[in-house]
């Protein structure tokens, strides 16, 4: 019944191959068994977006897919996205427009943020709201966060345009 | 939350779904976006022995709209629904009311499918179905049969589908005139207090046809043919309403449950039903 399955799973561009049951859940493959700790267990209910990653192109609740599920697949985490000493602007504007208090939902918000930056980079006070609805933060209130994003976006545009 | 232990399946093709249904009966069970079943599965509140995973299953995605009527697949999901600009044309009411199931992450995965063949009461897709007189597509071992939405709701979690049988399309005949999907909810990501799918057409100033269902306000969608009769042949005014809203609430039996008394409910219904049919008026 419990039988082990063989699984593979790209995890931020590195190819991890293991055993696992099915029902593992991907949050604890990840948190777990990789020690990729960025994505959090917040309400372990669909509800909070604090286990957000990237797969495939979707912002994902990690606590609502079984290993199983994502075998094949791409999963981006926010250690994925960056890391201490190359800050992701959104990480930057974050830090910059005090996006968070105490932290815990902050991966999942960066997380999501980025994928709906790269659909919509240049998003409204209600657009950002809406898209980022699926991210509970109990601290902020959201305001600063909605800011950082703004801010993100501005920077990430100009970035962009400067390239060009 | 740790679900029982399962079997995972993940066929490529029909056959192989059906026959693993035919193998397991009651043990088995296909998954879609999995995002009513997961949770379910992880309160223990459902126990799959043999998941049938149809994420690699061919022939269940694409969204064709055609001369006459809408087809989509099984597995589309509320995000391509709302990232459809084909369906922003055919069938406005499809991405205003996908907009208000859940939040951006569940609406990657939740599906067309998955929504109308659960059952749960709470579901926005059935009612939105039985309102554009929707028609599923259910295939089982003894092959295809197409069931009307307006006859495939028999009890919470229960519909018309065998439990051989997989839902694989649903087709829409196009749409006409004005649209509302009208949802109050206590937050973004619950289920509906009350909702309503609203499609009238209009003549002149007179209403000629008008499509009514209610979502969460019984232990099935209901679609209210009194109601949209109550609106056919007038000017859609408030007696019109008035007669609509009270056609709608003979139809409906919520129970009390976290989101109110039934009284509440029956308000909140009405309130809901005269927006949505003022919207869809305005459009039509």
């Amino acid at each position: 019944m419990s039988q082990k399955m063989h699984i593979k799973l790209n995890v931020n561009g590195k190819e991890e191959e293991f055993l696992a049951e099915p029902r593992e859940l991907l949050i604890y493959t990840l948190r777990e068994r990789l020690n990729i700790t960025g994505p959090h267990i917040g309400c372990e209910t669909s509800h909070c977006g604090a286990c957000t990653v990237t797969i495939d192109g979707k912002s994902v609740k990690a606590c609502t897919m079984f290993v199983a599920q994502a075998s094949g697949k791409s999963v981006t985490t926010i250690e994925g996205i960056g890391g201490p000493d190359d800050l992701h602007p959104l990480q930057t504007a974050f830090k910059e427009h005090h996006g968070l208090q105490c932290g815990y939902c902050t991966p999942g918000m960066i997380t999501r943020a980025k994928k709906l930056l790269e659909e919509n980079p240049n998003p409204t006070e209600e657009e950002i709201r809406f898209g980022m609805a699926g991210n509970i933060c109990r601290c902020t209130g959201y305001q600063n966060i909605i800011k950082s994003i703004q801010a993100a976006a501005t920077e990430m545009n100009a970035a962009k345009e400067a390239a060009e | 939350m740790i679900p029982a232990a399962f079997e995972y399946h993940r066929p490529t093709d029909m056959d192989a779904v059906l026959s693993i249904l035919e193998e397991h009966g009651d043990d088995a069970r296909v998954m879609a976006g999995g995002h009513s079943l997961i949770p379910m599965m992880k309160l223990r509140m459902a126990d799959v022995p043999h998941l049938i995973d149809l994420q690699d299953v061919g022939g269940l995605s694409g969204i064709d709209i055609g001369a006459d009527s809408i087809r989509m697949g099984a597995m589309v999901t509320q995000a391509e629904i709302i990232d459809h600009a084909g369906l922003a044309h055919a069938a406005p009411i499809l991405s205003e009311a996908s907009l208000q199931i859940a939040d951006p992450q569940v609406r990657y995965m939740g599906t067309v499918g998955g929504n109308v063949a659960n059952g749960d009461p709470g579901n926005d897709m059935p009612g939105l179905m039985q309102c554009l007189d929707a028609v599923f597509t259910l295939i089982g071992s003894d092959g295809e049969r197409d069931v009307p939405a307006r006859e495939f709701y028999e009890a919470a979690y229960m519909t018309a589908r065998e439990d051989d049988e997989v839902l694989t399309a649903v087709t829409i005949p196009l749409p006409k005139g004005g649209h509302a999907y009208e949802k109050q909810k206590r937050k973004i990501g619950d289920y509906a207090t009350a909702a309503a799918a609203v499609q009238i057409v209009k003549d002149g100033d007179t209403c000629t046809s008008a499509s009514i269902a209610m979502t969460n306000l019984s232990d099935t969608p209901i679609f209210s043919e009194a109601a949209g009769a109550a609106l056919v042949g007038t000017a859609v005014d408030d007696a019109a309403l008035k007669a609509a809203v009270a056609a709608m609430l003979d139809d409906i039996d919520p129970s009390e449950d976290n989101r109110g008394p039934i009284a509440f409910k029956k308000h909140v219904a009405g309130v809901i039903l005269r927006r949505a049919i003022e919207r869809a008026w305005s459009r039509a």
